[in-house]
């Protein structure tokens, strides 16, 4: 013990105190009171787990799960594919990359929320009228009060700001890859489709693997681009978990949401935990 | 391998790139608009540049109000973070080959894998409890749903410096204390503006912890009273983006200046 330098945990201590009292005992509360009955004032009683089965069998909680895993699956394949191809762009022999690069990282400095208002009203008055312009039926109401299509407007918000951060990201990849490769590829032949596959994207797994990951875990969490767009609406066919667990467990929900993010905790962690296994071990092949 | 421009892939960027600034166009020209422009053609040029939206926005929403708490939330919450972070990186990283740090580095960066919402509601009652449900109280959640990310970043970079000098100016006579500040946090410098870009970036514009945390509009950052503004004036948009654009402004406004600065820290960020 004694060989701890003092300074050391006066740099540590202070601090930490902090972190254990605003996150990991916010934590163990939260799991605590997901085993009662609390409302979040008066008095409370122990129910076991109650709150964890009733989840199971609510509707609407279960319709949180489904949209959000539904929204972050469909955002993180198309965020991807999108960022990447703007990546391989902006890394190619272009002209005005500084001023291009500069253009497709912008989303990633504004707000989320504010974002979503300039959308809501692209949804809501813009498209519309453009779709009746030009006679086009799918287009000619807001899809945002739409039950069947409301989730593909968050979807394209969401895209929209995340494929900035990814395809930083994934720039920073391509910036590894040594230009002597595709020089003996070509000498060989190989076509770009070839060259993308046997070359590129194996030499960027691992952002590819950061990107899935990050992206998975930021899309099952989303709330900024649902309160702006739909507020969960219409009915609750858009209302993710974070938001569920926002509006009701301060409306007196509060055990009961409790549980229900422990359930949600426990599945970011085994998806986050379940993808990097199956990235990983695709990249070592 | 081809020297030559790629005019094809060029055109495509620059075509792609109307998807990114066509909501921007619309906001300014909204925001210039009278409502009767509205019904004509919204997406045409405003006939006159008028700031009347503007002066009424800073009005109904008390933006300087709001300008004042996002500013003194995100100062605090940069220059506390790269205090504080850095300190605890820097204290972990110097002993991780102990077994305690080492535990005591897994168990702050695990709080990377727990979602906000999961805490949320304990968080924000304890908060309110102890009197934490403002701007002071914000600053210090943010330094706390921040560490686990910054101390990663940190301590990769810490690592990779040579303790070298840090031993040279032990041996000089300096105190463990002296070394941090005299040797340590200068060479850090790099990493302190990726992680002064990412944290300034997370204080700017969050809006979750702010609406759930702080009670008394008096306190609302820049996102909040956009909140707050689409609950009461929904309908009048013109007026509506005059509010936001001047809330995305200051940061539009900082990237132009320091994009290269701001694209580059980032990047050393994701690199690690």
């Amino acid at each position: 013990m004694a060989k701890i330098n003092k300074t050391y945990l006066l740099m540590i201590i202070p601090a930490l105190v902090v972190f254990f009292s605003f996150h990991t005992l916010p934590l163990l509360q939260g799991i605590f009171y997901s085993l009662t009955d609390y409302r979040g004032y008066g008095t409370w009683d122990f129910v076991g787990f109650k709150n964890y089965f009733n989840v199971f069998q609510d509707g609407r909680a279960l319709n949180a799960y489904g949209f959000t895993f539904k929204f972050a699956i469909v955002s993180t394949i198309i965020v991807n594919i999108i960022s990447i191809l703007i990546a391989m762009g902006l890394n190619a022999k272009i002209k005005f990359r500084k001023s291009l690069r500069a253009i497709y990282f912008l989303p990633y400095i504004l707000s989320l929320l504010i974002i979503g208002y300039i959308f809501k009203f692209m949804f809501t008055h813009l498209l519309p009228q453009l779709g009746r312009t030009l006679d086009w039926d799918f287009l000619s109401t807001n899809i945002l009060g739409n039950p069947d299509l409301a989730w593909v407007g968050v979807v394209i918000v969401a895209v929209w700001q995340a494929a900035a951060f990814n395809t930083l990201l994934y720039l920073a990849g391509l910036a590894t890859v040594d230009e002597q490769i595709y020089e003996a590829a070509n000498i060989d032949g190989a076509g770009s489709w070839t060259k993308f596959w046997k070359i590129t994207f194996p030499m960027i797994a691992p952002f590819f693997t950061i990107n899935m990951v990050v992206a998975m875990k930021n899309f099952l969490m989303v709330f900024d681009q649902i309160v702006a767009l739909t507020n969960g609406g219409p009915g609750h066919v858009t209302e993710s978990i974070s938001l569920l667990i926002f509006s009701s467990g301060f409306g007196g929900e509060f055990a009961y949401q409790s549980a229900n993010a422990v359930i949600f905790f426990i599945v970011v962690v085994a998806i986050s935990i379940f993808q990097l296994r199956l990235l990983e071990r695709r990249e070592e092949q | 391998m081809n020297k030559r421009v790629n005019w094809k892939i060029t055109t495509l960027l620059i075509a792609g790139s109307i998807f990114i600034l066509f909501p921007l166009y619309l906001t300014i020209v909204v925001a210039f608009k009278s409502p009767a422009e509205m019904s004509e053609n919204v997406l045409a040029l405003p006939k006159s540049w008028s700031l009347d939206n503007f002066l009424e926005a800073i009005k109904v929403t008390d933006f300087f109000g709001a300008l004042g708490n996002s500013i003194f939330v995100t100062f605090f919450t940069v220059v506390l973070t790269l205090i504080v972070h850095s300190m605890i990186a820097y204290a972990i990283a110097r002993n991780l080959h102990k077994k305690r740090f080492k535990l005591l580095y897994y168990y702050i960066i695990s709080a990377m894998f727990v979602p906000f919402p999961v805490i949320m509601l304990p968080v924000v009652k304890e908060a309110s409890f102890i009197g934490l449900d403002n701007l002071v109280g914000l600053v210090l959640l943010n330094l706390v749903m921040q560490l686990a990310l910054n101390v990663f970043i940190y301590v990769g970079y810490i690592k990779a410096i040579p303790v070298e000098l840090e031993e040279a100016a032990i041996i000089d006579g300096a105190s463990t204390w002296q070394v941090f500040w005299k040797v340590a946090f200068p060479l850090m410098t790099p990493i302190h503006a990726t992680v002064a870009i990412l944290t300034a970036l997370f204080a700017w514009n969050d809006f979750m912890l702010p609406l759930v945390l702080l009670s008394d509009s008096s306190m609302y950052t820049l996102p909040l009273i956009q909140h707050a503004f689409q609950g009461e004036f929904s309908t009048n948009y013109n007026l509506a983006f005059a509010s936001y654009l001047m809330a995305m402004l200051p940061m539009i406004i900082i990237y132009v200046f320091a994009q290269k600065w701001i694209i580059g820290g980032v990047m050393r960020g994701s690199g690690k």
